[in-house]
């Protein structure tokens, strides 16, 4: 009921003002839950440079890091201490999710203690190997996989439970094998990993197409399969999905932005009218792509809706997997 | 030669006037923002990056600007170490070992031109050696897997056992304190939460400046206190004392070894300057062994040698970073996130795509190693002079400034709570005459340890046996048994030959 209300009012805010609303951000701050350097960065940066560039902000937005547990801090910090602060956009991403659904945001958070109001974009993930690997398509991979599994170790950027391990997991499911029986090593980001693909560590990496960007180039490694739904633009035409070779095996890494749970109707609505004026903004859309993401265009009450949906859907996956009861 | 003619395009990026400008501009602000307790190189890159990209510099100049702030920062962060017990960052928890003793003596300056004459040097002769073997380091540092880095550490650890030498048994404790230290957070393999106490600031660990600061600057403050209280202030003596040609002539061999042993470190991915000093310390103390009795009390030899290394391994860390796309430390991954802010994936295509941002950073890092020698042996009077501030004034403002930078980091109050308990902890260990830089060591040391331990048996399934597969496990393997043998082994040697001489010299 107080969902609907809300929406209701929304929508109202919406219709009574259309040009002028009753809030504006006067000291916009995007919060990246990490370090410098890393996605969470990246996000920040797309809303920062993104929305600047493209004149949608009355003064510019402020990037500040608040690292810990994926977003943990961030998120408990929001909680406790800003829960109706209009002015700070917080990163997030698939991987925040995945923790967010297993409980790891702390036990008495879940994904109804924020405000989801845009996305950043997306990427998706993609099945590396070495350039001089012996397998050129994934077929002929999921075969040797298949011979032998405990001689093939795949390693990327997560713990068991993250989205680099779920993407493993899913690939080894498509293939007919039992996710627990892979050998399965975590790197401390993806830098760490094709660090160790490079030095013949790792066998398999199921890494992001967003990474991959200049480096197929450099000819050190070779993307045997996306893991989208369609094939990707530009330099990446050539590459088939996973789905076109025979294997159900889709992962989309999606980043976007929350907002404190107790944030007011008005500013929700102003934020939410200016990622849709964003995603109509060719300049926006630029950045999006120079950052390595595909475009993705949803805010507002669609995109809330859409994150829990996706909650929902990674908490049946962990509890499948026996990662949580 | 191709060498050096490309060395020369770098120099002639590195020599307008704009370039030069700003490597002076990064040292000196580097110098300044490393000297502040608890913000060390990675939060200066950190906070001058938005600047460098926001104000439209190109690419190289960008570039040449956070390195110079990454050296003027490395070299800062020995200030606070020497002359007041607090070391900026991790790479400089060694330098305070040698370094403040020499400086309570009142020797500051001399600690001060020491250290920076090692740190030049050791800058210098990694850059060298980088120069000459970039290609072929790349190589050896992706062959580090999982398991030769588990020897290393075991390595690393032989070396630490014996490092602060008088009270072995309170090493290991201190030690083992850190290793308890760095089990906490998400356990990087299973993604499990380990002794977090369901508070959501411990998910990713403990963070190491947080227990830097805590454990030396809170408790250096305690103590002071103490001192207050029982009407003991000292003044610190401030002598005018500098480094002599002789001092130098004593620790050429040492530089050169560590700069040897920092560069090979800081190659190699996730070890940094931390690991190298200490292993570069253990080293010097071992072969000093018979004369060895003053390290910790303030011989330069263990202060030439952790500086060295350290700044020999920080340019050892742009090697993988460069030609790989793989950051060796923390704030190479920073410097890494600035290239590709500008759309520039390092990687082996950067030396001939764009040579003048690949070598006009090496070359910039020359410039910038002889700026920050000139700039800052002239200005050691001028913090020497710091100590001569009356201490019940000077540690309340460091602790001001810790203060700020630790909620820097991550802009939460919780840190600050943290580090009080963990100062008060450092207070009572140094009450129980602990070291406390073997607690840091096994924080950073163990968290390396157990990630490719781990790794190493997730990819055997489980058998130990991988961890002696390789040349070089084996071979790091016989060097840590030696190194915890030899010094017992040359002691009876040593011993039998004296009790020999003895009986031959009664039976006369």
């Amino acid at each position: 009921m107080k969902h609907t209300t809300r929406t209701l009012l929304v929508a109202l805010g919406l219709a009574s003002s259309l040009s002028a609303f009753a809030f504006e951000t006067d000291k916009p701050e995007c919060i990246a839950p990490a370090k410098p350097g890393g996605g969470f960065d990246l996000t920040c940066r797309i809303a920062s440079n993104g929305f600047g560039d493209a004149g949608l902000l009355p003064s510019p937005m402020a990037v500040t890091f608040m690292p810990g547990g994926v977003g943990a801090v961030a998120y408990n910090h929001i909680n406790s201490n800003r829960r109706d602060d209009g002015d700070a956009l917080v990163a997030f991403s698939s991987g925040s999710l995945l923790n967010l659904a297993q409980g790891k945001w702390g036990k008495q958070l879940d994904e109804n203690d924020a405000r989801w109001v845009g996305a950043a974009g997306v990427d998706y993930g993609a099945v590396i190997v070495k350039s001089d690997a012996p397998w050129n398509t994934l077929g002929e991979l999921v075969e040797a996989i298949k011979a032998d599994p405990s001689a093939f170790v795949l390693g990327a950027g997560g713990g068991v439970g993250s989205q680099d391990w779920m993407k493993a997991a899913i690939l080894m499911k498509s293939a007919g094998v039992d996710p627990k029986k892979m050998r399965y090593v975590a790197y401390e980001g993806g830098g760490e990993a094709i660090a160790a693909l490079m030095g013949g560590h790792i066998k398999v990496y199921p890494g992001d197409m967003g990474e991959m960007k200049g480096q197929l180039e450099a000819g050190r490694m070779k993307v045997l399969a996306v893991m989208s739904d369609h094939r990707l633009e530009g330099e990446f035409k050539d590459i088939p999905t996973a789905a076109e070779q025979g294997y159900d095996a889709e992962w989309a890494i999606l980043r976007g932005y929350y907002l404190g749970p107790d944030v007011s109707d008005e500013a929700y609505a102003y934020w939410t009218d200016t990622f849709n004026k964003a995603y109509e903004n060719p300049i926006f859309l630029k950045t999006v792509e120079d950052k390595g993401l595909v475009p993705y265009k949803s805010a507002g009450e669609a995109f809330d809706a859409d994150v829990k949906k996706r909650v929902n859907l990674m908490r049946e996956l962990a509890k499948e997997a026996g990662l949580i009861n | 030669m191709e060498v050096l003619s490309a060395l020369a395009t770098g120099f002639s990026v590195a020599f307008t006037p704009l370039n030069l400008f700003l490597v002076l501009f990064g040292c000196f602000t580097g110098t300044l923002i490393g000297s502040l307790p608890g913000i060390g190189p990675i939060n200066g890159v950190a906070i001058l990056l938005p600047l460098a990209y926001s104000i439209g510099l190109p690419p190289e100049s960008a570039l040449i600007l956070l390195a110079g702030v990454y050296y003027g920062a490395e070299y800062g962060g020995r200030i606070s170490s020497i002359l007041l017990n607090v070391p900026g960052d991790a790479g400089a928890i060694m330098t305070t070992l040698d370094g403040y003793p020499m400086s309570k003596r009142g020797e500051g300056g001399r600690a001060l031109a020491i250290s920076a004459v090692s740190s030049f040097a050791g800058s210098m002769g990694a850059l060298l050696m980088m120069v000459i073997m970039a290609p072929l380091l790349s190589e050896l540092a992706i062959r580090f897997g999982p398991t030769e880095y588990v020897m290393l550490m075991v390595f690393a650890f032989t070396c630490l056992a014996t490092m602060v030498g008088s009270r072995p048994i309170k090493t290991l404790i201190g030690t083992l304190i850190g290793l308890v230290l760095a089990t906490v957070g998400v356990d990087s393999g299973t993604g499990v939460l380990r002794f977090t106490m369901d508070i959501p600031n411990f998910f990713d660990g403990v963070d190491f400046l947080v227990v830097v600061i805590g454990v030396f600057a809170i408790s250096e403050v305690l103590v002071l206190l103490e001192q207050w209280v029982n009407n003991d202030l000292k003044v610190t003596p401030v002598g005018k004392s500098f480094v002599t040609f002789a001092d130098i002539v004593k620790v050429r061999w040492v530089i050169l070894r560590s700069t040897v042993i920092g560069f090979f470190i800081g190659v190699l991915p996730g070890t940094g300057a931390s690991i190298a000093s200490a292993v570069a310390y253990g080293t010097e103390k071992r072969m000093a062994e018979g004369d060895s009795d003053e390290f910790g009390k303030g011989d330069i030899r263990g202060l030439a040698a952790p500086e060295a290394a350290n700044n020999a391994s920080a340019a050892g860390a742009m090697v993988p970073m460069l030609t790989l796309g793989i950051p060796g430390s923390g704030t190479t991954a920073i410097l890494l996130g600035a290239l590709l802010m500008f759309n520039i994936t390092p990687g082996p295509l950067l030396f001939e795509q764009k040579p003048e941002i690949a070598w006009g950073l090496i070359a910039s890092m020359f410039l910038g190693n002889i700026a920050l020698l000139v700039l800052n042996l002239p200005l050691i009077g001028v913090f020497v002079r710091l100590l001569s501030i009356r201490q019940s004034y000077l540690i309340p403002v460091i602790v001001m400034l810790t203060f700020v930078g630790i909620y820097s980091i991550h802009g939460d109050s919780f840190d600050l709570f943290f580090m009080v308990i963990l100062g008060i902890f450092g207070f009572i260990l140094r009450k129980l005459h602990f070291s406390l830089a073997p607690v840091i060591l096994g924080l950073v040391l163990g968290e390396v340890l157990e990630e490719n331990l781990r790794r190493s048996l997730s990819m055997s399934g489980g058998d130990w046996s991988i961890l002696l597969s390789g040349n070089i496990t084996i071979g790091l393997a016989i060097a840590s048994v030696l190194a915890l043998v030899l010094p017992f082994l040359l002691k009876r040697i040593k011993g039998k030959g004296r009790t020999a001489q003895l009986q031959a010299e009664l039976d006369d």
